[in-house]
């Protein structure tokens, strides 16, 4: 069981009264196909969400993408009860079997909220009259975790968000990044492993945006958590997702890695969403990299590696030769590298698996001063040189 | 023209009639439930009178102007009010002071626990909120004479019409703004208390009244001040007070009683505002 959560089918419909005949009949008129403003016009029943599928695996970034009104937001919060679904299942697993939050009893559900989903709003939803280690202990408060307990836990994640200087201030002396770091040690105290996040970042500028996006990133490395991210902001979603969904009108019309977005639009909608989009950081190695049929092409058994025909791959050694006759070991990293701190030993060949970035790829050409072979589960299957490099860039620029 | 006149003062609706009517339905069959209220909360408030009065004014002043700095640490608080209730004692006034304090006190205390319920009750159940401000409306404009007639039929002559009037005088003002606290309180404060799984209880007690707080501290200060204000007309009753020396003068045409009396009032109400107000507020 590795889906956390999953939506399907989910209709999501707002009635000002309420009037459950109201609501019937817009489902009776979504189901023929009535688009969005023909059932307000009539039953002025706004649909939200209509007909939603998608499943979010454990640990996953998972972004809900669009414009204001697509209903992202709407979507998302049916995924605590805040919206409830008026058809359709949310199911959550418990670790048993899968709860239907759409259909399950208010216990159950408060139940959920408390020890499976934790949110983080766009607007801080903090309590202005609270401490800060007050606010990130609220879901520990409503558990009824004994304070000095509770205390343990906050300072803890007060710690991982870096605000443990400021946990007795009050909320008003936070700057806004601040305020946003509290409501996220808030989600991550209840130890939920479910996050919801709102927009989180849409209301601060853009430089505390981009430093918070990193520190999610660095604390889901350790958490490990299953997240489900709004945001209308194309660059967020494709640095920190795994998964993006692009919604309109309330449906969902794609939903895929990042790669797929960017490179796979299902139709034109979704390619004006991305057009503008910077698409290097999505671009990796397995896109960019020139194919090496092996065994070799020449008749001494070794592959030539670099445009000049300087360098060649001998796959029976496993190394590279200069055709000077010095030999080059190869450094294998059999995960993605960090760039910022892996060791370059000198006079080795670089080779990184197929999901490494085009731009860690091009650092690793610059640094090493040889090609980059890519492999593919410890299997070599292709090179980058700079030629590879410049191509892939200039293809995408291109359109 | 002046035949359908007399024909519609002719027929008169029997307004006055029926509300006579009802008092005197309610005061036949009910008076022993008046009597018990009259009694109970008559004492009540007589004894907290009795009770200031039992110390000496000095010792009570200290106790007062000590009190005012713990609870708010501000000198110049502390200032005003030991220089206000020295100003009182100075001119004669203490006794009557003690029986205001002791009336406002009391009506605020229940203005407070009946007030504060009702609106948090009226701010979750838009149709009770419906129902209900007309009625604080009724009782705001309805002129004080008016269902003083009444209250002195039923209670008698004393403190407890007073307090009554000053209470049906002051409690909206509590209701009002208990209602609007809770109801504005943002939204989002709402949703992260429930997105964490908290009851509608623990929504009430950790989000609700304390996001309401500054407002239902607004409402205390303003009963206070509504109930100061009643001061006079509780007197024309019976009740004792400030007032009293105030209805006298009026009688008697005495410019300086009025004015003593009147300023010690006014300094009575400044210190209480001042006293209630929230940090941090002017």
């Amino acid at each position: 069981m590795t889906t956390a959560l999953a939506f399907s089918h989910v209709d999501i419909l707002f009635h000002r009264q309420n009037s459950k005949a109201a609501i019937n009949r817009a489902l009776a008129m979504l189901d023929e196909g009535g688009t969005r403003e023909e059932i307000a016009r009539t039953t002025q029943v706004t649909v939200g969400v209509a007909d939603a599928n998608l499943a979010i695996e454990r640990g996953e970034i998972s972004i809900l993408m669009g414009l204001s009104g697509s209903g992202k937001s709407t979507l998302l919060r049916a995924a605590n009860g805040l919206n409830k679904a008026v058809r359709g299942e949310v199911q959550i697993g418990n670790g048993v079997a899968y709860v239907d939050l759409s259909n399950c009893d208010d216990d159950t559900l408060r139940e959920i909220r408390k020890t499976r989903i934790a949110m983080v709003f766009q607007n801080f939803g903090l309590l202005p009259w609270r401490t800060v280690r007050d606010n990130a202990g609220l879901g520990l408060e409503l558990r009824g975790i004994t304070p000095s307990m509770r205390r343990k836990m906050v300072d803890e994640k007060l710690e991982l968000v870096g605000l443990s200087r400021w946990a007795n201030s009050r909320i008003s002396e936070l700057s806004g990044g601040m305020q946003q770091r509290v409501g996220l040690a808030r989600a991550f105290a209840t130890d939920a492993d479910i996050l919801l996040m709102d927009e989180p970042f849409s209301a601060l500028d853009p430089l505390i945006r981009r430093k918070l996006q990193d520190e999610l990133l660095h604390i889901q490395k350790q958490l490990k958590k299953t997240i489900i991210f709004v945001s209308h902001d194309i660059d967020e979603a494709l640095k920190i997702g795994n998964q993006i969904t692009i919604m309109r009108e309330g449906r969902i019309i794609q939903t895929g890695t990042p790669h797929d977005i960017l490179f796979r639009p299902v139709n034109d909608y979704v390619g004006e969403f991305v057009r503008h989009m910077n698409p290097l950081p999505v671009l990796d190695a397995a896109s960019v990299m020139r194919g090496l049929d092996l065994p070799g092409k020449t008749d001494d058994g070794f592959t030539p590696i670099d445009e000049a025909g300087l360098y060649r791959f001998d796959f029976v050694a496993d190394q590279v030769r200069h055709i000077g006759g010095r030999v080059h070991a190869i450094q294998r990293h059999m995960t993605v590298p960090d760039t910022h701190t892996c060791e370059i030993g000198p006079g080795l060949v670089q080779c990184v698996p197929t999901g490494t970035s085009l731009h860690a790829v091009a650092l690793l050409r610059q640094r090493s001063n040889m090609p980059v072979l890519i492999h593919r589960e410890g299997e070599v299957v292709g090179l980058c040189d700079h030629g590879d490099i410049i191509r892939g860039m200039t293809q995408i620029m291109g359109g | 023209m002046k035949h359908m006149e007399t024909w519609i003062t002719s027929h008169k609706l029997p307004v006055g009639a029926v509300m006579a009517q009802l008092v005197d339905f309610v005061r036949k069959h009910f008076m022993f439930f008046f009597n018990g209220v009259s009694d109970v909360v008559g004492s009540l408030a007589d004894g907290l009178t009795d009770f200031l009065l039992g110390f000496p004014p000095l010792l009570l002043l200290v106790v007062f102007t000590v009190g005012s700095y713990v609870a708010r640490r501000s000198g110049w608080l502390t200032a005003l009010v030991g220089l206000g209730l020295l100003f009182i004692i100075n001119q004669g006034y203490w006794q009557e002071t003690m029986g205001t304090l002791s009336l406002v006190l009391f009506s605020t205390i229940i203005c407070l626990l009946v007030g504060v319920p009702l609106g948090i009750a009226a701010a979750h159940r838009p149709w009770l909120g419906r129902l209900l401000h007309p009625v604080l409306d009724l009782m705001q404009t309805l002129p004080t004479f008016v269902y003083l007639i009444p209250t002195l039929i039923l209670f008698g002559l004393g403190t407890v019409p007073g307090m009554i009037s000053t209470i049906v005088f002051a409690i909206p003002a509590p209701i009002r703004m208990t209602e609007m606290g809770i109801a504005s309180v943002p939204r989002t404060l709402l949703e992260a208390g429930e997105s964490f799984g908290s009851t509608p209880r623990q929504l009430l007690w950790k989000i609700e009244i304390p996001a309401a707080l500054p407002m239902i501290r607004a409402g205390l200060t303003q009963c206070i001040m509504l109930s100061l204000s009643m001061v006079v007309i509780a007197a024309l009753v019976g009740a004792g007070g400030l007032g009293v020396p105030v209805v006298r003068a009026l009688n008697t045409v005495q410019v300086d009683t009025g004015f003593e009396s009147g300023f010690a009032i006014v300094l009575l109400a400044i210190m209480l505002d001042r006293l209630c107000r929230a940090k941090g507020t002017s």
